[in-house]
């Protein structure tokens, strides 16, 4: 199980518990935390998911898919460097306490 | 998971299946011997014939809105299916009809290829001697390239500054309805407001918006159907579109970049070069894009009240479910019903082996049905749980990329709905569009009552 802290566009956060195999695009949807839309389910397949990892916590994350690079080269407000889709983030130990920050929009 | 239904082990070796390149015309259509073409004739064939025995691309089925019937057959008992019917006319191609197997192909674009000169995006190939390139028929890398250069005018922080604009049009083109007289809300409403916000992504000139819509209609007109334009005639009115476009691109080019779309491809260092067949495409893209498919939720979502009162009567209580509903809207529309794609090696999709060069039909209309994927599938439910996990925008890298636009365009013209009319009465059946790739709605005759 993993805390994590969504943090809004405008700053307003969400600290959801997330458990151990679940993504966290996944714990957005069932806990009602808006900002993450997730409409393809989690196949890295829409980028309705993207948020921003702090480099300290990107370290602890697998490397990102050819397709998560490619559709999140797609989306609103890329940034190379902490763009990442939640759908692609599976909720750890290892991962508690995380924080990820949102886009304004999901495109 | 995939599918992955019994593999028999004759699906595995066969012959390559897929025939060469058709040539112009084509042989008249095999059709089934049936006493009519009414609706229920057409279903009562389609639930009972050998699956072998249809070509479900012909647009008779689609006219008459029965196609699900066939689809849901395929679904369960022949979920990678290949059809043969008619391949003098197609060469064959491949029906991917379940979700987990459609979104396998929309996300290997490693494999399932969009190319044009392979035939493009939709089922019936590109004409061979009009061949327009446009980045949704493109692989990557140039297709990532030249989409981008379009990004913007469709990104979250644009789509706001246009949301007053909409609203205006919109409140403009509802208050002009005639009460208590029947009238085409195809006409008066769908083709009106998408015309009319195409024209502003083009800064085109208003007067003259129509014509989008006719150029729209053309690019997509099956030049077979009677009172359609021929092959060649319709070569020569995309040609006179290019010409027209040629002219605002030649005065945008040498002024300052503005945010419209002709100005963003004639400015954009990744399209300002590009050869006059693929601005075409790209012209041709944008608009069927933005005019086909808006066009038809548009009109769907006043069938689909009409056809389920209860849901109806929910989004009168409660107009916070505009936005759910306008995802159900799309999803059950499905207004584009399939992609295409084309494979670029040998593959194995549901258990069956795909050679290089088939044909694979994703049918969206199909995944948006699927009760493996979608609980109640046949069923329009205005508030409907997690409504966004549809197939009708696609996914992979070819997802639409205006999505967002139409959601806004559908969720600003039904509050301005709910504001002004109690109810839109459907007085008959609508006409249906007879094709296979633009799911939707010649004309739809409806009244608000006085």
């Amino acid at each position: 199980m993993a805390h994590i802290t969504y943090v809004e566009h405008d700053g307003t956060s969400h600290v959801v518990e997330v458990a151990d195999g679940v993504s966290l695009m996944e714990g957005a949807l069932s806990n009602g935390v808006p900002g993450i839309d997730g409409d393809c389910g989690g196949n890295a397949a829409c980028a309705t998911c993207h948020v921003f990892v702090a480099p300290t916590w990107l370290e602890k994350l697998g490397e990102r898919s050819e397709m998560e690079v490619s559709m999140l080269e797609l989306a609103d407000e890329y940034r190379p460097e902490t763009s990442r889709l939640a759908c692609q983030i599976i909720a750890s130990p290892l991962l508690d306490g995380m924080r990820v920050d949102m886009p304004a929009t999901q495109h | 998971m995939a599918t992955q239904p019994d593999t028999n082990p004759d699906d595995l070796t066969g012959e390559h299946r897929t025939r060469p390149n058709m040539t112009w015309p084509f042989p008249p259509r095999e059709r089934p011997d049936l006493p009519d073409l009414k609706p229920e004739t057409l279903a009562a064939y389609l639930t009972t014939a050998p699956l072998d025995a249809v070509d479900i691309a012909d647009p008779m089925w689609w006219e008459a809105d029965v196609e699900q019937v066939f689809l849901k057959r395929l679904r369960d008992e022949a979920p990678v299916h290949f059809t043969d019917v008619n391949a003098d006319r197609h060469r064959g191609y491949w029906s991917v009809t379940r979700w987990e197997d459609i979104m396998a192909v929309d996300t290997n674009h490693q494999v399932y290829s969009s190319e044009a000169s392979m035939g493009g995006i939709t089922l019936f190939d590109m004409d061979p001697d009009f061949i327009m390139p446009m980045f949704i028929a493109m692989d990557q890398p140039k297709h990532d390239v030249q989409r981008k250069a379009v990004n913007p005018i469709v990104s979250g922080p644009n789509l706001a500054g246009f949301e007053t604009l909409i609203r205006e049009r919109t409140a403009e083109v509802l208050d002009c309805l005639p009460r208590g007289e029947v009238f085409d809300w195809v006409d008066r409403v769908s083709i009106e407001l998408t015309s009319r916000m195409l024209a502003t992504l083009f800064d085109w000139p208003q007067e003259e918006r129509r014509k989008l819509t006719y150029w729209s209609d053309i690019s997509t007109s099956d030049p077979e159907l009677p009172g359609n334009p021929s092959k060649e005639e319709r070569q020569v009115i995309l040609m006179g579109m290019l010409q027209e476009f040629m002219a605002l691109w030649n005065d945008r080019v040498n002024a300052e970049p503005k945010t419209d779309l002709v100005s963003m491809l004639a400015h954009n260092p990744a399209t300002r070069n590009m050869p006059p067949m693929e601005f075409m495409g790209n012209l041709v893209l944008l608009i069927v894009g933005g005019n086909d498919t808006t066009r038809n939720s548009i009109s769907g979502g006043v069938y689909f009240l009409n056809q389920n009162p209860a849901e109806y009567d929910k989004l009168r209580a409660n107009p916070a479910l505009i936005e759910p509903m306008v995802s159900e809207i799309i999803r059950y529309q499905t207004p584009l019903a399939h992609m295409r794609r084309t494979a670029l090696e040998d593959t194995i999709l549901g258990g069956k082996r795909i050679h290089k060069g088939d044909k694979v039909v994703m049918w969206y209309i199909s995944g948006n049905h699927d009760e493996r994927a979608i609980e109640n599938p046949d069923a329009f439910i205005i508030d409907r749980p997690r409504a966004r996990q549809h197939m009708s925008f696609g996914f992979g890298i070819h997802r639409c990329v205006g999505n967002r636009l139409a959601e806004l365009q559908l969720k600003i013209l039904w509050e301005e709905i709910l504001k002004r009319f109690e109810r839109i009465e459907l007085v008959e059946e609508p006409e249906r569009v007879p094709s296979a790739f633009v799911k939707g709605y010649k004309s739809m005759m409806v009244r608000i009552p006085a």
